[in-house]
């Protein structure tokens, strides 16, 4: 029994390669905003759009955006003014919205009840043929918003009052970004559900953050994260029959344990090989630096610093810098030498 | 220096100028027009409102009153507003998300781009040339939150120089920066001043850039209390010392000093 004989596995499949793909570009922007509940707020708001759609016999997907993206831009606006008020409003517009999604579904005539769980937390025989081509969609002008405007976005998410001073239109692209996040939710709709979306926007994002050193990184290694759960967790649903969303979120969780644990236990090692070398000498009473005075001495990647006959290398952690001990005497031609 | 330019349009014109935060005045009446290619230090003691009034001229704290202009426009009327230059007094650092030094001084780049427009090979170069002329050429491709304090300041002062702007307005881009970095900045600070750039500088220490800045502007508790050469600053900036005016009683302005202190949130706080 293969896998991809069945149809719907395959429009899973599909469907999940693509929020697996999609969720983190946008998440690494939330993280980075430390908006990273922006995702669950809008995935609750969507669920009202779904309940209309129900109601109403359209495809629920068109309504959910419609309800998500109008959502967005509300937030968006209430954030704006900037009150302490826009606290509450956000409350009272995530909780109205899952609040008014659960008693519009409750109120569907008997025979198209539809199941709530399916699409708080994901299913994977739900996505029809019309499902995937607007995902599509969705994935498209996700990302090729991403591509475009992606730097004016880090501009705007990385120091928003900067990005106000020099005229870049910060009210604009905070909408474009929720409004991206608000079709992430919808597109996630089918596979990862409303109520766990979020964590896939979020998720590979910190797992990416531990092993890169640029944003950009970040975001490139946090897609392959979100595309290799995505799609292996909807797998895994497939023969565990457990429910696809849940399944993708903890096998996201179980990565970021993984890696967070292997990178705890390299800097233990490294920082146990640095004890022996700090203990040459007490702590430096200035930075090394181009303009230090102690002569630069070139070993492999980096520059040491040739110091009272030892030579020191920087060593940059989250904390700040100190000096390694790199042994003693120059290894190569000293380059500008000066008096200390 | 000043005086051999070209009379264009003012950089920066303020006509009885009142600047706050909502309807909280700080900044109170100021009278200050500074030709293009100055180079002005503002000057006071702490809460004295400089920082109010340089982002007041960014369209970051709100004009309650008279007229500010910037480069001839009204604030925020400005078309190209890369033209303007700013490194702020505090980073909001979120380093929640690592990013290099490359990618924070590339921002400062963009501003000149329009909404569209990507970062040209002309444009890296500019931002490896702001860096390198901070002294953090070998940082380049390191994250900002591994460098340290003065450090990331240089860092901020790069991503201004990367927009190469016509005014830049530096807040206290000295603070925590140790000396050797001081007067690289004062050399770079030289240099695009005598190429006509326009400098605004809030410091507290004017010893560093004095080769830099000829003029000085003394804030004190929301009014400007002096302005004329630098080197006739020095008493005014004196901590505890408040020269006031011939003509003003002597804590005069104390009294309509606003309670801002009772405010628990500020405007920049609203994220969470
Ligand atoms: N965002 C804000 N909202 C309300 N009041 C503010 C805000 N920022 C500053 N203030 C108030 O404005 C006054 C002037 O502050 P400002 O930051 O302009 O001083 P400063 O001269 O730059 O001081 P420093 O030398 O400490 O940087 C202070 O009383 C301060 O409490
Ligand atoms: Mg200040
Ligand atoms: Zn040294
Ligand atoms: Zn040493
Ligand atoms: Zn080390
Ligand atoms: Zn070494």
């Amino acid at each position: 029994m293969d896998i991809l004989d069945y149809d719907f596995m395959q429009r899973a499949l599909l469907a999940s390669l693509m929020v697996g793909l999609v969720a983190p570009a946008v998440g690494v922007f939330l993280v980075q905003r430390r908006l990273s509940l922006l995702g669950d707020g809008l995935g609750h708001v969507a669920l009202t759009g779904v309940a209309v759609g129900v109601l109403t016999a359209t495809s629920p997907v068109w309504t959910a955006l419609v309800a998500a993206i109008l959502g967005a831009v509300l937030i968006e606006l209430v954030r704006a003014r900037g009150r302490t008020s826009g606290d509450v409003a956000l409350a009272v517009l995530f909780y109205g919205g899952i609040a008014g999604g659960v008693v519009l579904l409750s109120l569907a005539p008997r025979g198209q009840a539809t199941n709530l769980d399916s699409y708080l937390f994901g299913a994977i025989t739900t996505t029809s043929p019309q499902d995937v081509v607007v995902f599509a969609g969705i994935c498209v002008v996700v990302l090729l918003s991403v591509a475009l405007l992606g730097q004016r976005l880090y501009a705007v998410s990385d120091d928003e009052e900067y990005a106000r001073a020099v005229g870049l239109p910060v009210l604009g692209l905070n909408i474009v970004l929720a409004a991206l996040v608000a079709s992430t939710v919808v597109l996630s709709m089918r596979v990862v559900g409303l109520l766990l979306i979020s964590a896939l926007m979020i998720v590979p994002s910190a797992v990416a953050q531990l092993l890169a050193r640029s944003f950009r990184q970040t975001l490139l290694l946090a897609c392959g994260i979100g595309v290799v759960v995505s799609v292996s967790g909807t797998a895994t649903s497939f023969y565990s029959g457990t429910p696809s969303g849940g399944t993708i979120v903890l096998i996201a969780i179980a990565l970021f344990l993984l890696v967070s644990a292997g990178v705890a236990v390299r800097d233990r090692t490294a920082r146990r090989r640095h004890r022996r070398r700090v203990d040459v000498h007490d702590a430096h009473p200035h930075e090394h630096g181009e303009d230090c005075g102690h002569p630069r001495v070139l070993h492999d990647d980096h520059v040491d610093y040739d110091h009272d006959g030892h030579r020191h290398a920087p060593h940059r952690t989250g904390e700040g810098v100190h000096y390694d001990e790199h042994g003693a005497g120059p290894v190569g031609a000293p380059q500008d030498r000066r008096t200390g | 220096m000043s005086d051999s330019r070209p009379a264009g349009p003012a950089a920066v014109e303020l006509h009885s100028a009142t600047i706050g935060y909502g309807d909280v005045a700080i900044v109170r009446d100021v009278d200050l027009t500074i030709g293009a290619g100055e180079a002005v230090a503002v000057l006071g003691s702490n809460g004295s409102g400089k920082t109010t009034l340089a982002r007041g001229l960014l369209g970051l704290a709100t004009v309650l009153g008279g007229d500010v202009r910037v480069l001839g426009a009204p604030v925020g009327g400005l078309r190209e507003r890369g033209r303007v230059g700013y490194v702020p007094q505090r980073h909001t650092v979120s380093g929640a998300v690592p990013a290099t030094v490359r990618e924070v001084v590339g921002v400062g780049r963009l501003a000149r781009l329009g909404l569209l427009r990507r970062l040209r090979p002309a444009d890296r170069a500019a931002v490896a040339d702001a860096v390198a002329e901070v002294g953090l050429a070998d940082r380049l491709d390191d994250p900002v939150a591994s460098l340290s304090g003065g450090q990331q300041r240089r860092v901020l002062v790069a991503r201004a120089l990367a927009a190469e702007p016509e005014l830049l307005i530096m807040d206290e881009p000295t603070a925590g920066v140790d000396s050797a970095s001081q007067e690289s900045l004062a050399t770079v600070l030289a240099r695009i001043s005598a190429a006509g750039t326009t400098l605004v500088v809030v410091t507290h220490e004017t010893a560093p850039l004095a080769g830099v800045l000829r003029r000085a502007v003394v804030v004190d508790h929301g009014r400007v209390v002096h302005d004329g050469p630098l080197s006739q600053a020095a008493a005014h900036e004196e901590p505890g010392m408040h020269h006031h005016p011939p003509g003003r009683e002597p804590g005069g302005y104390r009294q309509d000093q606003p309670t801002v202190t009772t405010r628990s949130r500020r405007p920049g706080d609203q994220e969470h």
